[in-house]
């Protein structure tokens, strides 16, 4: 890529850049709000896991680009692309973490939590000192793949309009301008890649040694 | 001298409807150490649960120092009762279930942080129990459990359960995964410590030899049934079939050791 095409698209780049981070970071709080509590829930109730679960499987396997369709037309929602693609990428996000934290917290070793009960540690304290640092790992690792995800399945949402690095995308492919193309995969791939390695080190970090 | 724990006919239904335990009426004295012996099966484990209500009994009661908590009210137990039953009570099991993610030094004192004691009183309260039960707190406070050896994780539970200052102790086979040497130096231990301690004990074991070691008074436990309550002495003099049978398998024990000592000398 020559000079005068970064001076002509860097602050583009850069701004669009930002756009995406915010469309796939929005989309990761709102998936861990709700995955993680599902999750532990889920663990609690277990016979709702299987369903629950198999729902969230569901919604991964919606084609993202008929998702954003799909969404189009819903009032309030299709006012704004930003609010559909934050939407849909939390949909794909969620499968990762809920099944993480189930089965994270699902694995630990039973003698674990049967003297944590005994000791007369309350729901909470179980959850917080004990069910949750065990599981930790094993929660991150599913943000991880989720965060992955959600950053290659963003550049899509700029097919509806809600712009990030697909708008780049979109438009070299539309003028069949590969270094347009590149402007947008380029960023996209190593915001995915320091996603993936921010977490992988979270995931080791709170690894326990059994 | 009075009762720490009274079972009055404590009868415990599995999910499936079998029968766990049938109609067990037993009391602990104050201060004791009381030894359930029996095979696998036969509801030692489960009765030691029904004591800190890990088990619920299906029928009759289980008294705690004349706190009743009937199996039928059982629902109306508001969780902080049962909450402070259990931290009333040390717990030791054979896997030990230690936090595999805190240290020594914050294993022990989780009961205390439950209760949200200070750390400083924590951390001087689990140095004198890791004394206590001889793991020098400045080789090990800091250590994780994978860190240590069986005979190791085993004395920090035994330390972990005593941190709250319980009056009584529940063990389920606490030595039960443990080499036979790295075993008796245990069972010295903990003679040793409850004999200072004065706690009311109940220790699950399959082991004759230990529940003989350690035991004020015996309870053999078959198919979920009270076979007998006795002190060492008469346990072994019984003639009751149940016990003779216990009783001549340690004597086949003993023997075949003498055997193997005398084929080693000659």
């Amino acid at each position: 890529m020559s000079n005068s095409f970064l001076k002509q698209y860097g602050s583009e780049i850069f701004t669009l850049t930002v756009e995406h981070l915010w469309l796939a970071g929005g989309a990761m709080l709102f998936a861990i709000a709700i995955a993680v509590p599902a999750g532990i829930w889920l663990t609690r109730s277990p016979r709702w896991a299987t369903p629950v679960i198999g729902a969230a499987n569901i919604l991964q396997t919606i084609p993202s680009l008929a998702m954003f369709g799909f969404l189009l037309p819903l009032p309030w929602l299709g006012e704004r692309a930003a609010r559909i693609a934050i939407l849909a990428l939390t949909a794909y996000a969620l499968l990762p973490i809920l099944r993480n934290t189930y089965a994270g917290i699902r694995g630990i070793d039973p003698s674990v939590i049967e003297v944590a009960r005994a000791l007369g540690l309350t729901g909470s304290q179980r959850l917080f000192k004990v069910e949750l640092p065990l599981a930790a790992s094993f929660i991150f690792a599913g943000i991880r793949t989720a965060t992955v995800t959600c950053i290659g399945i963003a550049t899509i949402a700029a097919a509806v309009g809600a712009g990030g690095l697909g708008e780049l995308i979109f438009r070299g492919v539309a003028s069949v301008d590969n270094r347009l193309v590149l402007a947008g995969a380029i960023p996209a791939a190593l915001l995915a890649l320091a996603a993936d390695a921010g977490f992988g080190l979270l995931e080791r970090r709170f690894r326990v040694p059994a | 001298m009075s009762a720490a724990v009274e079972f009055r006919n404590v009868s415990v239904e599995s999910p499936q409807g079998r029968l766990l335990l049938d109609d067990i009426s037993l009391s602990l004295e104050e201060g004791t150490i009381t030894v359930i012996l029996g095979r696998s099966g036969s509801g030692k484990t489960t009765l030691l649960r029904t004591v800190n209500r890990m088990v619920e009994p299906t029928r009759g009661d289980v008294l705690v120092k004349g706190q009743a908590f009937a199996a039928d009210k059982a629902k109306s137990i508001r969780t902080f009762d049962l909450i402070s039953l259990r931290r009333s009570m040390g717990y030791v099991i054979q896997e030990t279930g230690l936090f595999p993610h805190l240290n020594v030094e914050r294993n022990v004192g989780m009961v205390l942080e439950a209760e949200g004691r200070p750390r400083e009183e924590r951390i001087r309260r689990s140095h004198e129990l890791l004394k206590a039960v001889e793991l020098d707190p400045a080789t090990f406070a800091e250590r994780l459990p994978h860190q240590l050896s069986g005979g190791q994780r085993q004395r920090v539970g035994l330390a972990r359960a005593l941190a709250a200052e319980p009056r009584i102790l529940l063990m389920d086979e606490p030595f039960g995964a443990l080499d036979p040497l790295t075993r008796s130096e245990m069972q010295d231990m903990l003679r040793g410590l409850l004999n200072r301690l004065k706690m009311t004990v109940l220790l699950v074991t399959h082991d004759l030899d230990e529940a003989l070691f350690l035991g004020e008074r015996i309870v053999l436990l078959s198919e979920g049934k009270l076979v007998a309550s006795l002190g060492p002495e008469e346990f072994m003099r019984s003639s009751q079939p149940e016990i003779a049978a216990y009783v001549c398998a340690y004597h086949r024990g003993e023997r075949n050791a003498e055997n193997r000592e005398r084929e080693g000398r000659g």
